[in-house]
């Protein structure tokens, strides 16, 4: 185990392993102090970051934070490592490698180009180094396009997510939540139902129901009902219509193995959902979701830091080829991100890293009522998530989740943000909602209450 | 503000009737808030006021103390006895888990042992609300359901508490079984939650969720009402003792919620 020093505050600080020196450079947050990882004091946190900033990014490969042996998202992480993508920044250390993510030379294409030559370690060690504004102008850099029915990931767009849950999966209940989504403008990146069940035969009754919509209106975008993914590897031999697969994912293989997922389950699911080759415009059909603190809750943490090993899901996320891929980032509870200002830099980190390693990275810009935090928080992280340019963001009608209680962006929250940053729809959705007249010269959603729309006619339809 | 976000204010705060018969019909399907109507790109005022309420209600549960002596009270005649966690406040309740499931240890020693069959653990949790409100008469309902055989020992009411704190209880207290009233993380639309949760034979640091059997939404009138979680309640607690467990073991036929999903 290498130890790493600096001195500070007239003092030595030491760090046994690059573990340790990555949780203690960590930001404050909740969870790494549950878990006996978080820095001892402000200085020896700062110490740290001194001494991280020194260790050369090769030291990441030299060094792994988990053993190879004992994890297989180590090995994924080692054996897919690409060395020649990495050759532009091999003789960097981590302070000199945000540096470059901050010059000019890191334009679009010289970071799509490095993302698979970086690893999950090496992201998370530079953010660390970063404030959030760093974090801000480095992910605004990078584009990452994915493609299902609808295109994610252009310049001056942003995808919404419409989650119309309902806490018996009641179909018209679920219906009349789509439709208030769709009449907001909501719904490009995918119309995705949290299941509140398991049960084969619950989920395919919404995933027929999300796929009649889909076509009977003939809308430019994708379902996914958010089960285990053997659950729908079972619907897709059974010819379900399934668009996405979903699955949460972890950072660590026994995180993983809570969730009941291996990676060999992960590529039985991909092949098949590549085979239905249900995509028009693009065939990236996996969805991950993610999240700081599902390992240290599982306690399959490794002594790693929450932050770090986050990043290290986006390597499991990564090798999928994934259209969407979002943190939930304020869902896990204050134990483990106490207030808004955590739950914000974590947002931040997490897009970042995400971005960094090539992922179409969305978020579920969220809070629990028994973390401190409140709309306010939702404003400004969707502001400056808006300003990084993240892919997607989760909406709920009025904000407001009643099947999973806890409070996400709304409807109405992704109408503010296109407005603000004069953002748009995919281009494919934004023909759609051009096609049925609901955008307004501006490119704006056109307000159509009160008015004999087409979308309000299947409202009536559905109150009768 | 222009004239056109004038007229949109009002367009948004007058719907008109044929729309307001629209939303109304399909609010009778969701408590989803559907149907807002708008203020330029954002929520008009009374619907963000709302939520603005919805939202302290839920703050305010999880941060009102909770009094033990509310539940003593509604208790009459049965004996009771008060223990804390390992956690001092709500602040750090909140922030450490492994303290809210661990018992203060002078509290540990006030714990009569005893051949028990039951106990029952009154615990704050996320609400005290709720447990103010519904814990004292499931457990009035609950042993009034109980065949004459069963020693049931003093009522726990325990403070800054996590379900996990009854293993810990009830190990201490020797008894057999345990039933840990909770609140219940609020959510925007019910901040009186009251979840209960059976353990057979817990083993403090060593029982997992996987081990328990939950009721949830306990919120009369819109959720369970205290008659009926009793009911069920009284029933499983007969097949865990006939079975010698609870958790996946013990199959439920009143099919319990779905866990929350992780992130």
């Amino acid at each position: 185990m290498t130890t790493y020093t600096a001195a500070l505050g007239g003092r030595s600080h030491r760090f046994d392993g690059l573990a340790a020196l990555l949780a203690a450079a960590s930001p404050e947050r909740s969870g790494d102090r549950l878990a006996g990882l978080a820095a001892e004091s402000a200085q020896a946190r700062v110490a740290a970051r001194w001494a991280l900033a020194e260790v050369p990014l090769a030291q990441f490969l030299a060094e792994p934070v988990i053993p190879y042996e004992d994890d297989d998202v180590t090995r994924l992480i080692v054996d897919t490592h690409d060395a020649a993508a990495f050759a532009p920044v091999a003789g960097l250390t981590v302070g000199e490698f945000r540096e470059w993510l901050l010059s000019s030379t890191a334009d679009a294409g010289a970071l799509a180009a490095l993302a698979p030559g970086l690893t999950p370690e090496m992201v998370a060690a530079v953010s660390k180094l970063m404030g959030n504004a760093d974090l801000v102008a480095v992910a605004r850099k990078v584009r990452v396009v994915t493609a299902f029915r609808s295109t994610i990931g252009l310049p001056g767009r942003l995808a919404t997510r419409l989650q119309p849950n309902h806490p018996t999966d009641d179909p018209a209940g679920v219906a009349a939540a789509l439709l208030d989504g769709l009449l907001l403008g909501s719904g490009d990146a995918v119309i995705g139902i949290n299941p509140a069940t398991d049960s084969p035969k619950a989920v395919r009754d919404l995933l027929e129901l999300l796929d009649g919509v889909i076509a009977r209106y003939d809308i430019p975008t994708q379902s996914c009902v958010l089960c285990h993914v053997t659950t729908s590897i079972d619907l897709m031999e059974r010819g379900a219509p399934v668009d996405l697969v979903f699955q949460s994912i972890a950072g660590t293989q026994a995180a993983n193995a809570s969730f009941g997922v291996t990676l060999g389950l992960l590529d039985e699911a991909h092949e098949g959902a590549k085979a239905l080759g249900r995509g028009t415009v693009g065939h990236n059909a996996l969805y991950f979701e993610t999240g700081q603190g599902s390992a240290l809750s599982a306690d399959a943490h490794h002594g790693v830091d929450q932050q770090t090993v986050e990043a290290r899901a986006y390597a499991v996320a990564r090798r999928y080829d994934p259209l969407l891929v979002n943190t939930v980032v304020g869902f896990i509870g204050p134990e483990y991100l106490y207030d808004g200002r955590q739950i914000l830099r974590a947002a931040l980190e997490d897009h970042f890293c995400g971005k960094l390693l090539g992922l179409p990275m969305g978020l579920d810009i969220c809070y629990t009522n028994h973390a401190d935090a409140d709309d306010d928080d939702i404003a400004t992280m969707l502001t400056m998530l808006g300003v990084a340019g993240a892919s997607f963001v989760i909406c709920t009608p009025g904000g407001d989740d009643i099947m999973l209680n806890y409070q996400s962006a709304s409807y109405h929250d992704a109408l503010y943000l296109r407005e603000v940053l004069g953002l748009r729809p995919a281009p494919e959705f934004e023909a759609w909602l051009e096609r049925i007249g609901l955008l307004d010269d501006g490119g704006g959603i056109r307000d159509v209450a009160g008015t004999a729309h087409p979308l309000m006619t299947i409202g009536k339809e559905l109150a009768a | 503000m222009t004239d056109r976000q004038l007229a949109d204010l009002v367009r948004a705060l007058v719907v008109p009737e044929s729309d307001a018969a629209m939303w109304a019909s399909l609010r009778t399907h969701t408590q989803a808030r559907i149907g807002l109507g708008r203020a330029g790109s954002a929520l008009p005022t009374r619907h963000r006021l709302e939520l603005q309420a919805a939202h302290a209600a839920a703050r305010d549960a999880v941060h009102s103390p909770f009094e033990p002596e509310l539940v003593a009270a509604a208790l009459t005649g049965v004996p009771t006895v008060r223990v804390r966690s390992a956690a001092p406040d709500r602040l750090t309740y909140l922030q450490r888990p492994d303290l809210g499931r661990r018992l203060d240890d002078l509290d540990r020693a006030h714990l009569p042992r005893g051949d028990w069959d039951v106990v029952f653990v009154v615990a704050d949790g996320l609400s005290s609300r709720a447990v103010h409100e519904h814990a004292a008469a499931v457990i009035r309902a609950t042993t009034s359901l109980l065949p004459g055989d069963w020693s049931v020992a003093p009522v726990v009411l325990a403070e800054q508490a996590r379900v996990a704190l009854g293993d810990d209880i009830a190990h201490a207290l020797g008894a057999t079984m345990v039933v840990v009233l909770i609140g219940e993380r609020p959510g925007m639309s019910a901040a009186d939650s009251l979840g209960a949760y059976l353990t057979y034979a817990p083993v403090p640091g060593t029982t997992t969720d996987a081990d328990r059997n939950c009721l949830s939404n306990i919120r009369p009138p819109l959720g369970l009402s205290h008659g009926a979680a009793a009911a069920k309640l009284a029933a499983l607690m007969g097949r865990a003792r006939e079975l010698g467990a609870t958790g996946v073991a013990l199959k439920d036929e009143f099919s319990p919620p779905p866990p929350l999903p992780v992130p």
